[in-house]
């Protein structure tokens, strides 16, 4: 646990009364595998959002399904206003609006830094290959890595390369962002660096959903705690209460084997 | 051992220099001794290789350059003791040009030459202009080097090549943004579609209206072609189609539409699953059968398009392995920018699967730049056509070696030209520190 990483004073972060996602009666199956189960989920703007839970809970692929990299099979997803079906007009704009993090960063390695970062304003956005440098590099400055620009991904830390991936959401100036388990795969000493970047973000008013472990994380900026279990949200509520008193038998277990190893 | 003892000794803990390897490790001793004589049984194989490359290399030497005969016009100048290279010479015309007419030949050595030159242009390292280069190749070269081949109108291929030229930047134009930096280009990529119609009709019906005319060349009908010239169209065109139709069919394999992936299934099935020799033979003898009466294709089109389709089977499956080796999370991270499929895969997804495959993608070149010699059988006369043809003439009886010598040598600078290449783009591309 990075709790150390997280000391930094909490800002003002207002929730505001959009609804920026909204999940009901959300289910999905794996083959016979029923792995989301009724899922009522209610997003806000700005609203700081942390998913826990073991390992196959199904927290992943939740967050999989809000921008439609897994489809779900009943109910109903709502992102933004614009629901997603099949139909891809709909799975494309929600994509523009709505950035993701993953585990293991996966920025295109044939492409420098900068070309990772412009890739989807130009091509997404339509946006000119100058403006979309300009841009690129301001939010380079922003997770602190500008002089890497020109490097390829396999030159950089796994640290680096979660900050540029971080840069490479940010670029398509997304509503809402979605990180999952941004820090699993990277090693004691460079997580902290991207806590931090997510941190900042998290200060900055986004909303975002955060599938992650890092309970001081959770602590320092999220407004809600959700605990996932076999498919369900098991509990939900206010970081403070969430840690310190948890209702469910599952999540005092869970809680008491993840602060206290 | 003492010795090292000694320098331990010597030096105090953290102050031990650099020192000089020992000098049976290093230099050309170290090498020997690795590499040749490192035990008793590499001893004797190094003593054997040496004898087999004495009893091999002098024989071989004097038969290509010391006993051959270089001068002469004819049969009667070779002497018999070696190779007899007036054969070549006598030939050359016919091994690298065919039956092309003497004063036409001009037209190839332009279009070499015109390849050529770009060809240097794209190995400058400096050049900035390079994918221009890649342009024209591509999209100009073609119309340019088939007005030169087969002859014809100058003045509607001009025509022709002007209006293609607008189409296809145009193109570019309308569908890459980032070029849509002034305001015209957007309107321009508006009314693109309709310039399209225009010249789309005006190629259906362009040919009747093209009553003037700045000169002609004369047109060489394609059983003239032959030689070395020859297997470069049949190869050059072969590769040059086979790459883009190879990498749809296995985009299609993987197509999560079923009509789609069973058509390309189906497809590539069948065409790698039949020799190539049926399949040029289909191409030359049967093929003509079902088409209406009087409608024919030239018989060297047909063969290219078989060899086309025929190396497109291969290929698909060459980039098929290169798409199943990217991760699932270049796909999942395109998508989650945004980006649709086409621009995934283009952008994404084939530039990474290419580049891996790159060594099976030379290896299908290769393969097929040396299977262009199959066309023989449906009476075409490549290079080592040509070179089989020369060495049965009643003049030339008993020199086909020499023929066959010449041919693999000639095939062999091609192939391995291809495969330093192929190294050369691997070294160029490699971003993976």
């Amino acid at each position: 646990m990075a709790n150390e990483a997280v000391q930094t004073t909490p800002t003002q972060m207002s929730v505001g009364e959009e609804i920026m996602i909204q999940m009901n009666d959300v289910h999905k199956w794996y083959g016979q595998f029923h792995v989301l189960k009724n899922i009522q989920l209610t997003v806000h703007k700005g609203e700081r959002i942390v998913i826990c839970g073991p390992s196959g809970s199904g927290k992943s692929t939740l967050i999989r399904c809000i921008n439609r990299l897994e489809e779900h099979q009943r109910g109903q997803i709502i992102v933004e206003g614009t629901e997603l079906t099949g139909d891809l007009k709909h799975i494309e704009q929600v994509r523009r609006e709505v950035g993701m993090v993953f585990q293991h960063f996966n920025l295109f390695p044939h492409l420098t830094v900068l070309d990772n970062l412009t890739l989807g304003p130009i091509w997404v956005r339509k946006m000119a290959k100058a403006e979309a440098e300009e841009s690129a590099m301001k939010y380079l400055e922003r997770v602190k890595i500008p002089e890497q620009a020109q490097k390829y991904p396999g030159q950089l830390s796994g640290g680096q390369q979660q900050r540029v991936a971080i840069a490479r959401s940010l670029c398509m100036n997304p509503k809402i962002m979605l990180f999952d388990e941004p820090t699993s795969a990277l090693d004691p000493e460079m997580i902290k660096e991207v806590l931090d970047v997510m941190i900042e973000l998290a200060q900055s008013g986004i909303t975002m959903i955060c599938v992650t472990h890092e309970m001081g994380f959770a602590k320092t900026v999220a407004n809600r705690v959700i605990f996932m279990d076999g498919g369900e949200i098991i509990e939900e509520n206010e970081p403070e209460e969430f840690f310190n008193n948890p209702v469910n038998d599952r999540t005092k277990l869970f809680l008491s084997q993840i602060l206290h190893h | 051992m003492a010795n090292t003892t000694e320098a331990a000794a010597t030096y105090a803990v953290g102050q031990h220099p650099d020192l000089a390897p020992p000098a049976s490790t290093v230099g050309v001793v170290g090498w020997l001794r690795a590499n040749l004589f490192s035990s008793w049984v590499n001893t004797l194989l190094t003593l054997a290789s040496l004898w087999l490359l004495y009893i091999v290399i002098p024989p071989l030497l004097n038969w290509v350059i010391f006993d051959a005969d270089w001068t002469g016009e004819s049969r009667e100048d070779c002497s018999r003791v070696g190779a007899c290279w007036v054969f070549i010479k006598v030939w050359f015309k016919q091994l690298m040009y065919g039956r092309y007419p003497d004063q036409e030949l001009w037209r190839i050595n332009t279009a070499y030459a015109l390849l050529a030159g770009a060809g240097v242009l794209l190995f400058i390292p400096k050049f900035r202009w390079k994918h221009w280069v890649g342009v024209f190749l591509l999209l100009v070269y073609p119309v340019i080097a088939f007005q030169l081949f087969v002859g014809g109108d100058i003045t509607f291929s001009a025509v022709n090549l002007l209006l293609f030229g607008l189409i296809v930047a145009g193109g570019v134009i309308r569908f890459v943004p980032a070029l849509q930096s002034k305001p015209w280009m957007g309107t321009f990529g508006k009314v693109y579609p309709l310039a399209v119609a225009v010249v789309l009709l005006w190629w259906l019906f362009g040919p009747s209206l093209a009553a003037f005319s700045i000169g002609s060349f004369e047109f060489i009908e394609t059983p003239l072609w032959g030689g070395l010239f020859l297997t470069l169209v049949i190869a050059v065109v072969g590769i040059v189609a086979s790459l883009p139709i190879g990498i749809l069919l296995a985009l299609g394999r993987r197509s999560e539409m079923p009509i789609i992936k069973a058509i390309c299934i189906a497809f590539i099935e069948l065409w790698r699953g039949v020799p190539l020799i049926t399949v040029l033979f289909m191409a030359s003898v049967m093929f003509p059968l079902f088409l209406p009466e009087g409608m024919n294709f030239d018989k060297l089109l047909r063969a290219l398009i078989g060899v086309m389709l025929f190396s497109a089977a291969y290929m698909a499956e060459v980039v098929r392995g290169g798409l199943q080796a990217i991760p699932k999370g270049q796909y999942e991270a395109a998508e989650a920018i945004g980006l649709s499929y086409w621009k995934m895969m283009g952008l994404v997804v084939l530039p990474q699967a290419l580049k891996l495959v790159i060594p099976g993608i030379v290896n299908t070149f290769i393969g097929l730049f040396k299977d262009t010699t199959l066309v023989l059988i449906i009476g075409l006369f490549d290079f080592l056509g040509m070179a089989q043809l020369a060495g049965t003439n009643p003049d030339w009886l008993g020199f086909a070696v020499e023929g066959y010598v010449f041919t693999a040598l000639g095939f062999w600078v091609f192939c391995f030209g291809m495969s330093r290449y192929s190294q050369h783009l691997e070294r160029k591309l490699h971003t993976g520190h």
